[in-house]
């Protein structure tokens, strides 16, 4: 299961990457943020039923798993990013 | 409750030693380079690294010390769960790649690329180690406390058995080692753990859990009062003899009462409300160090197991039959649970712990502030509050700030692999959390609790299912606090011997001897680490870690963040922070509330910094450090060129 080698070409797709990074951090902190909110400021709200559970353990849940979905996400735009920059890389040095 | 070691155990127990060393003896022939001790060579697959991660983080903390403040504390414990996932989300969106491609071996090596400043290096390695040194007592506390069940030996072996092999894991092949012993745990307890919530599942609830009929539940008795006076307190039944009363500590009056039954004495809970008297668990620890339960040694089994719910859908004595992950939460939801409250006091010069029953609505019981208070309404308090938002903050932001989590990119080809791993990562703890909910719970309802050592919930709760996935799940926690007290290990030695001695006390050691310093230092973490697991054997491991996250995200964490995303940083500023960001998360530990009483033992003092968890202020006080020190030291600044930050490290 090992890989080949420790070293990697310059990476012309960091700086969209970065990008991605920090929106999808965002995204997140606003989520995290938000459970943090209202357990302090309402936390009568999280006692409140949703079907067989309430609140609290559907936020919970769905903090948990929006990482997982966020994540996932994050590595489908960047590993796009990283494909169409090595394209657009190979093209300028054809071109050159 | 007693423990006995079981054969299926010890068996397993051996296997698991025998498979840990073997590993280690095949990656030690292979480990010549400093680059193969401290990053397993560079070329592990992001998968194989992410699952390693997972077995990294998922620790004696999460798994024993989560599972054991559900099982008390019930949604409160999940917090935790919450937090150590979403710390993950800083790890792979701000840290991962730009991590990879700054560092090379070690956490300190990432912050210092650009500077090459002597006071980061310093500063740095004080860090990590300090940091990995509180994360490694828990993970000690945790091998002392699983011990004693699994092979029936004394905390103090667990520890120094612990400490012994974890040695050997890192002093023969470093981190090549550790990532394939991580590897294995970390799958195994994600396997395992999803077939202990299955079994959870098909047993059902029940009013009077007697563990699959192999452990009558013992019912807890309640005495009608005559009087209820100022210490004059009667009964009718003449079968107890009131002895004395004990006056409870906190913010709530209460009052025990210490009655005897022929030579057993026990302490029963007064509520002048209803006049009534209702049994309770209590343990003594005598000034010449002997420590009693239920007035007896642990041998003589006088202190039951607990965990029960006294209402399922309204009926007192009943039963369910198989559920689901909703219809479990249901069940629980709107039922009541019996949960135990503990109250630290003294009876003369003995320290008294009384555990007492609090029937609690399910609905109480799965929402935020049973062990955090955050309702207004039931007596939180602006400073409670204050507390529980500084717990989240130092959750969020102390994962990407753990110097063992951290050097795990360096073990992987490149900065896209970083990030697939932590992907892999996310994936398997998300889901282990989630299970972490349901084994709590689980252990808080089916009468498996031990109220002297909470953080063996989850394994008491394998073995009422049978021996064979106790001695699985029990060789498995042993397993995941090698696993984790081995990347600890590492960080640690690194610290010693690659960023002081190496880059610090520039020592101009060649290949081979940073491989043997980095040997010796390890040695040299693993005594130290069983030390401190002997002396804090009584702490509940995840509180502990919280500290430990709290410092990370204290020290490390502003200037990880500063240094990718702020171009004015200087050398100086990031020194100085990691430095603030230390030693006040550390003042503000060490003088806080819950440290008086449960490190220091003064029951009843008042300690002067009543919030509990120090990130909500250390840590942007830290960050503010940063900023204006490298306002005034301007000529130290971080280069400009992004590509610098691209190609840093690919070419060392």
């Amino acid at each position: 299961m090992h890989g080949s080698s420790t070293e990697w070409k310059e990476d012309n797709s960091s700086p969209l990457k970065e990008l991605f990074g920090k929106w999808f951090f965002a995204l997140y902190l606003l989520a995290y943020a938000g459970f943090i909110l209202i357990n302090v400021v309402s936390p009568k709200l999280m006692a409140t039923d949703m079907g067989s559970i309430n609140v609290a353990i559907f936020y919970g849940f769905m903090l948990i798993i929006l990482a997982m979905i966020l994540a996932f996400a994050y590595n489908h735009f960047c590993t796009r990013a990283e494909e169409i920059m090595e394209d657009d890389n190979e093209i300028s040095e054809e071109g050159v | 409750m007693n423990y006995e070691a079981s054969v299926g155990s010890i068996i397993l127990f051996i296997m698991i030693v025998i498979l840990v060393l073997l590993i280690s003896y095949h990656f030690g022939r292979k480990t010549k380079t400093s680059s193969s001790y401290y990053a397993a060579g560079g070329n592990i697959h992001w998968s194989v690294n992410g699952i390693a991660f997972a077995g990294d983080y998922l620790s004696a903390a999460s798994f024993l010390g989560i599972c054991g403040m559900i099982a008390t504390a019930g949604y409160d414990g999940f917090l935790y769960s919450i937090g150590y996932l979403a710390g993950w989300i800083v790890a792979l969106f701000l840290v991962a790649e730009p991590m990879k491609k700054l560092g090379k071996f070690t956490f300190t090596d990432a912050l210092d690329a650009k500077f090459n400043s002597k006071g980061i290096k310093l500063a740095s390695a004080i860090s990590t180690l300090l940091v990995s040194m509180f994360y490694l007592i828990p993970q000690m506390v945790g091998a002392g406390s699983l011990i004693t069940p699994l092979l029936g030996l004394p905390h103090w072996v667990g520890v120094v058995m612990v400490g012994s092999i974890v040695t050997i894991i890192v002093a023969t092949a470093g981190m090549a080692s550790t990532t394939y012993v991580q590897f294995f745990k970390g799958a195994m307890l994600l396997i395992f753990s999803i077939a202990l919530v299955f079994l959870i599942f098909s047993r059902g609830i029940s009013t009077n859990p007697d563990q699959g009929g192999e452990v009558p539940y013992h019912l807890f008795k309640t005495l009608k009062c005559n009087t209820v006076a100022e210490n004059a307190v009667t009964i009718s039944d003449s079968t107890y003899k009131i002895i004395g009363e004990v006056k409870g500590t906190g913010k709530v009056a209460m009052r025990f009462v210490k009655m005897q039954v022929g030579a057993d004495i026990s302490y029963w809970k007064l509520s002048e409300k209803d006049s009534t008297l209702t049994e309770t668990l209590y343990m003594v620890n005598k000034k010449d160090g002997t420590v009693l339960f239920n007035g007896a040694p642990r041998g003589e089994k006088k202190f039951f197991q607990v965990g029960s719910m006294s209402k399922i859908d309204g009926k007192t004595d009943t039963k369910t039959g198989n559920l689901d992950v909703f219809t479990f939460i249901e069940k629980i939801k709107d039922g009541t649970v019996i949960r135990w409250t503990k109250n630290v006091t003294k009876d003369g010069e003995d320290k008294l712990s009384i555990f007492y029953q609090v029937p609690t609505p399910g609905k109480e019981i799965l929402r935020p502030g049973n062990k955090f208070k955050v309702d207004s309404e039931k007596g939180a308090t602006f400073t409670d509050k204050i507390d529980f938002i500084s717990l989240m903050i130092a959750l969020f932001f102390g994962t990407a700030a753990l110097p063992h989590i951290l050097i795990r990119y360096y073990t992987v080809p490149n900065p896209a692999s970083a990030r697939k791993s932590t992907i892999v990562a996310i994936g398997a703890i998300g889901l282990f959390y989630i299970l972490t909910l349901y084994m709590g719970l689980g252990a808080m309802v089916n009468g498996v609790i031990d109220l002297s050592n909470d953080n063996m919930s989850a394994p008491l709760l394998a073995k009422s299912f049978g021996t064979l996935i106790f001695s699985i799940i029990s060789a498995l926690a042993f397993a995941t606090i090698l696993g984790t007290v081995s990347g600890l290990t590492v960080a640690a030695a690194g610290a010693v011997a690659h960023d002081l001695m190496d880059k610090y006390f520039d020592m101009k050691l060649t290949d081979k001897k940073k491989v043997f310093y980095g040997k010796m230092a390890s040695i040299g973490v693993g005594a130290g680490a069983i030390f401190f697991g002997i002396i804090f054997k009584e702490m509940n491991v995840s509180y502990l870690v919280g500290w430990a996250f709290a410092i990370a995200a204290s020290a490390n964490l502003p200037a990880i963040l500063m240094i990718l995303f702020w171009k004015g940083t200087t050398s100086k500023g990031v020194m100085s922070s990691i430095l603030v960001g230390l030693f006040s998360s550390l003042i503000l530990i060490f003088l806080n509330q819950e440290t008086y009483n449960n490190v220091y033992g003064l029951v009843g003092v008042v300690a002067p910094v009543q919030i509990n968890n120090p990130a909500i202020f250390s840590v942007p006080l830290s960050f503010l450090t940063l900023f204006v020190v490298s306002l005034f030291t301007k000529n130290t600044r971080v280069g400009d060129d992004k590509k610098e930050l691209s190609t840093a490290s690919a070419n060392e």
